[in-house]
């Protein structure tokens, strides 16, 4: 059903008379025509009241030529600006309308009076005013978007209100012998959305797309309203739970709850039933712009055996300058003109030891980026920014990744082999000859308990751990650097000075001496991810 | 900050010709230092454990024995959560002779944070305990 027919006159009549706006009878009448929605308020209020005239002068005469040709049908749907269709006579009848408060020969009201249903979002709030409005706010944000997606958050007494209205409707109906399901009304939020998102959209020069990463948010509010809702806590309190942070207990979804399980008459004995009218329209508290994050992915070297992945801070004091993530970090923030960023990567090292080789893949995820769009080449260039700002670390293969692919950043933590080199020292003197036969162990199976050094933040565990290859180069009696291949999560520096006995074996124990590590270096983290640019 | 704790240098066991005939962590009829159950279940939070038993100073950790005869009770000389004891050393009793600092060590402790500074001031650095080693040497002779 599009438009309003015979059937819909006496609601139309209840609703107008109880102060609900022209967009809000619509949508209990279950109009579905969104261009409807979208004609000018005027209008529409204009169209409503001809719509009842007609019935009464239908009324008042009983010849039936007075209005054309018993089409049931009174189409208000407009080809241009012109009232044509309804005058069909040329003559406009100046009949008095029962039960009508403006005076006959003014049609149109001077001052629009607040919808009891909405509280004046499908009035007010679809004005062009409010669109450019809302469209400013967008502009002054300097977001770089190609769609939008548009979401507003209404006072939650506005589901109340419209409870009423459908008892009221329902009621009315019913005594034609009709019935009217809470589904068939159309939603608000849906007709607000059918009237603004054209005009946001022409004004913004983009498309409104469900699945944009870009949000128009609007919050509105009415105060004037808000303890409408109390009513509810009473009749089911377990509905609402203690409020956190001072914030109000009576949300959008408590109350929309409790209204599911409010009885009927339990509803129509505390709110009144038709609503009343407010004296103000709702309030928009906040117009807010938010992107989607971006990802941007890489590998990182690390050169610095004094440099921390993330801050060390320790009762506000920082203990040792920067750190591997905001050397990376830090640029592309100014870039892409992001609010936060959350840095992650596959696995990381020590403090004191270096990544060499191909690097340790990364992802940066940036929040409420303003910036979302970069050439190859622009990525290329901010690569080279960091590499130049730092002798600590560098960066290479950056890109824009999905927010999928960071799942394969971390598979590789788990499940990927890395390779290391360690200086080891011994305390009794070893000769080539001593060390040979590590070269030859594969496959060697460690039990590492949770090392002493990180005890403290770790839980106790023992874990397995696979040492793959060995390769030795002899230094020195008491010095040589041991190359390993090992499983992804294996504790190094525990299996060369044993941890108090609780890594076995360790080269301590293969060698038959103490041995203890002088210095380790990552040569290989062994994914691929991410493709190598 | 964890803690471990070993033998001091000073320790009767420790000395030349003392023999370890066994150890055991069973303290009293009902409380064994193996019972110790500590859990943590996330790689991410290090979860309060309530298993864990809760030593105080003077809280017994383990009982050795020498062939001479002679019982030794180590005690924890700390506050904090016992995290772990060594078991190696009831398999192998020599290492807490042999490294007594290194493999044989006899717990694992970790304080309260809130304790930890205060614990550590009334620790005795390592030239503080010669100089009471040294000063007991000297008033005996």
């Amino acid at each position: 059903m599009s438009s309003l027919t015979e059937k819909d006159r006496p609601i139309v009549q209840l609703l107008l008379n109880t102060g609900t706006c022209p967009r809000c009878i619509f949508r209990f009448c279950r109009v579905g025509s969104q261009t409807l929605y979208r004609h000018p308020y005027k209008d529409l209020m204009k169209d409503l009241k001809e719509f009842l005239r007609n019935n009464q002068e239908k009324e008042d005469t009983a010849c039936s030529d007075m209005v054309d040709p018993p089409c049931k049908r009174i189409r208000l749907e407009h080809t241009e600006e012109g009232p044509d269709d309804l005058n069909q006579n040329g003559v406009l009848q100046q009949v008095p309308l029962v039960n009508d408060d403006d005076d006959g020969a003014a049609v149109e009201n001077s001052t629009v009076e607040v919808c009891n249903v909405c509280l004046g979002i499908l009035q007010e709030f679809c004005e062009s005013d409010f669109v450019k409005k809302v469209c400013e706010k967008v502009s002054s944000a300097e977001y770089q978007f190609t769609s939008f997606v548009f979401s507003v958050s209404l006072p939650p007494q506005l589901s109340v209100r419209e409870r009423a209205a459908w008892l009221l409707v329902k009621q009315e109906m019913g005594k034609l012998g009709l019935s009217l399901a809470k589904d068939d009304i159309v939603q608000l939020k849906e007709a607000y959305k059918w009237i603004i998102h054209p005009q946001l959209s022409e004004e913004l020069g983009v498309p409104a797309d469900g699945k944009s990463l870009f949000e128009v948010s609007v919050v509105f509010a009415h105060p004037e309203t808000d303890e409408e809702c109390h009513f509810l806590a009473t009749a089911c309190p377990d509905c609402f739970k203690p409020a956190k942070n001072k914030q109000s207990v009576f949300t959008r979804m408590a109350v929309t709850k409790a209204l599911e399980k409010i009885k009927e008459e339990d509803f129509l004995k505390h709110f009144p039933c038709p609503a009343s009218s407010p004296k103000n329209l709702c309030v928009a508290l906040e117009i807010q712009c938010n992107n989607g994050a971006v990802f941007v992915a890489g590998r990182y070297n690390k050169y610095s055996r004094n440099l921390p992945q993330t801050p060390w801070i320790i009762d506000g004091e920082r203990k040792l300058e920067s750190s591997v993530e905001e050397l990376i970090s830090e640029h592309l923030m100014a870039e892409f003109k992001a609010d936060s960023f959350n840095f992650s990567s596959s696995g990381r090292e020590d403090v004191d030891v270096r990544t060499l080789g191909n690097g340790r893949p990364f992802a940066v995820e940036l929040v409420n980026p303003r910036r979302i769009r970069f050439t190859a080449e622009e990525m290329k260039g901010l690569q080279q920014t960091i590499n130049n700002s730092s002798d600590k670390i560098q960066v290479r293969d950056l890109q824009l990744v999905t927010r999928e692919a960071i799942g394969r950043m971390k598979e590789g933590e788990e499940e990927k082999t890395k390779t290391y080199s360690a200086l080891i020292w011994t305390d009794k003197t070893i000769q080539k000859e001593d060390i040979a036969f590590l070269d030859d162990i594969q496959e060697l199976k460690l039990d590492q308990k949770t090392p002493l050094r990180v005890l403290h933040r770790r839980p106790l565990a023992v874990r397995c751990r696979i040492i793959h290859t060995m390769k030795s180069e002899y230094i020195d009696e008491h010095h040589f650097r041991l190359r390993l291949k090992t499983q992804a999560g294996t504790y190094i520096k525990e299996f060369v000075h044993g941890d108090f006995g609780r890594t076995k074996p360790n080269i301590g124990s293969l060698l038959n001496r103490t041995a203890d590590i002088l210095e380790l270096d990552v040569e290989s983290v062994d994914i691929d991810w991410p493709p190598a640019l | 900050r964890i803690c471990v704790i070993t033998l001091a240098e000073a320790h009767p066991l420790l000395q030349h010709g003392k023999t370890i005939r066994s150890v055991s962590y069973q303290i009293s009829p009902s409380c064994s230092r193996l019972q110790n159950k500590v859990s943590g279940k996330s790689k991410r939070v290090w979860l309060v454990e309530s298993g864990a038993q809760f030593l105080t100073e003077l809280a017994p950790l383990c009982r050795i024995s020498s062939a001479d005869g002679e019982e030794y009770t180590v005690y924890s000389c700390i506050r904090g959560r016992l995290i772990e004891v060594n078991e190696n050393i009831l398999s192998n009793p020599a290492i807490l002779q042999e490294k007594p600092s290194t493999e044989g060590y006899i717990a694992v402790v970790l304080p309260k944070f809130e304790e930890s500074k205060n614990i550590t001031q009334g620790l005795l650095t390592q030239k503080e305990y010669e100089e009471v080693l040294s000063k007991r040497r000297n008033s005996s002779s």
